[in-house]
């Protein structure tokens, strides 16, 4: 009977979405553990937070201040360059690009099974988090939201291997796909012709092809690049930008329509 | 056994609750495959020592809840463990005399055959990784189990769990 029952469940739940309804009152009985689940990391980072000595703080105060500078300067740049695209667009008639509102959220757990890339953030229905947000750290895209919960949501990482994609090289232009590997530190670019121009080293941006993902964020750089005369494919792998397995906090990106119906 | 009323429900409900949140609590990357299927073990041990409380049902009840903790499809563990509690409960009587090491033994075949029932459900939706790694957590339940069953053995005796 109870075999039955699952092998019910099972079904439904994979054929439809028929179960989101009772799916999203468990997770009410699942947030508690999650939330139990990030104590001993919460611990050991505020452990290691109280106990740095003085001089790997000046150090990094020191480094901190140097990319300050850095990334002013590029700021200083930036503003001009804004402006200007806004002039230029303005020359073309085409629609602005409006600016993505960000927040801050927290991972607070992992996925156990380690065939699957997802992380569980603290925020979700009651701050406003939807599915298919797109998550980001300060280097790159990371994933976007799949499933959400009352206070909690969780987001499949770009390398999963159910997880594709649309990237662009940003030298040139050159459109492909991303598709995870299943291990954290390669995506794999699938179905590009052989004569593609993509080279070790270049960055892959997100496309903005699909809508699911905002355009221009960086999601990987290539590390190889193999032509075999047997296959009617190159083989391209890159390695994702974003710390997939360090960040602590993310940015939840909250687009405004405008963008979508560009 | 039948005339003697049943008593502390509640270690039993708290073994569970702790087993879960062993089995979400997050591992380094490294050791991500050596975690045990700690709700495994947990009904295991019910099973085999309480099979006139611990069965088929709580198998179902507490794999639905490992089914939404960890976002999987709804069922997948909760088919797993009740096979796994149908026939940990068909055991009990032979594996009570077994020694130890022979109970470790026949835990290894239970979690084995529960995570391949998971893995049945799984390669149905999508693809699964190969790989005789995701085999791992068997071995390191059963190597856990005479562990597992004496803490949970002392305190089933102190609070007169029956």
């Amino acid at each position: 009977m109870a075999v039955f029952i699952s092998l019910v469940l099972i079904t439904v739940d994979q054929r439809t979405d028929k179960l989101a309804p009772l799916r999203y009152g468990l997770a009410y009985f699942a947030t508690p553990f999650y939330i139990a689940g990030d104590i001993p990391s919460k611990i050991s980072y505020a452990l290691t937070k109280s106990v740095k000595s003085s001089e790997i703080l000046s150090e990094e105060n020191l480094l901190l201040r140097q990319q300050v500078l850095l990334l002013q300067r590029r700021v200083q740049k930036l503003a001009a360059m804004s402006a200007e695209n806004v002039r230029l667009r303005e020359l073309l008639n085409s629609s602005d690009l409006l600016d993505d509102s960000v927040r801050v959220a927290e991972i607070i757990g992992v996925d156990p099974d380690p065939a699957r890339h997802e992380i569980i953030i603290n925020h979700g229905r009651d701050r406003g988090v939807s599915n298919g947000t797109p998550v980001l750290d300060a280097e790159g895209l990371m994933g976007q939201v799949v499933e959400v919960g009352p206070f909690t949501s969780r987001v499949i990482l770009v390398t999963d291997s159910t997880h594709a994609i649309p990237v662009q090289v940003n030298r040139n232009g050159v459109r492909a796909i991303a598709v995870g590997s299943g291990s954290l530190d390669r995506l794999v670019l699938t179905y590009v012709p052989d004569t593609a121009d993509i080279k070790e080293g270049d960055l892959l941006i997100s496309s903005g092809l699909g809508q699911r993902f905002p355009e221009g964020y960086p999601v990987a750089t290539v590390i190889r690049v193999e032509h075999h005369p047997g296959l009617p494919f190159a083989v391209i792998e890159a390695a994702p930008t974003a710390r997939l397995d360090r960040s602590r906090h993310v940015l939840l990106v909250h687009r405004d329509e405008g963008t979508l119906s560009e | 056994m039948s005339n003697v009323r049943s008593q502390g429900t509640w270690l039993i409900v708290l073994s569970f609750i702790f087993a879960f949140y062993l089995s979400i609590l997050p591992f380094p990357v490294w050791a991500e495959y050596w975690r045990p299927e700690w709700v495994a073990l947990v009904l295991i041990y019910w099973s085999f020592v309480l099979p006139s409380r611990v069965g088929v049902a709580t198998g179902w009840v507490s794999g639905l809840a490992l089914d939404v903790l960890e976002g999987v499809t709804l069922g997948e563990h909760a088919l797993s463990l009740t096979i796994l509690a149908y026939l940990a409960g068909r055991l009990h009587r032979r594996v009570r005399v077994f020694p130890l090491w022979q109970q470790s033994l026949s835990v290894l075949v239970l979690v084995g055959i529960n995570l391949l029932a998971v893995r049945m459900v799984q390669s149905s939706v999508a693809m699964v990784s190969e790989g005789l790694v995701y085999w791992l957590p068997c071995l390191v339940s059963a190597l856990l189990w005479p562990w597992v069953f004496a803490m949970l053995k002392f305190f089933q005796q102190y609070f007169h769990v029956r």
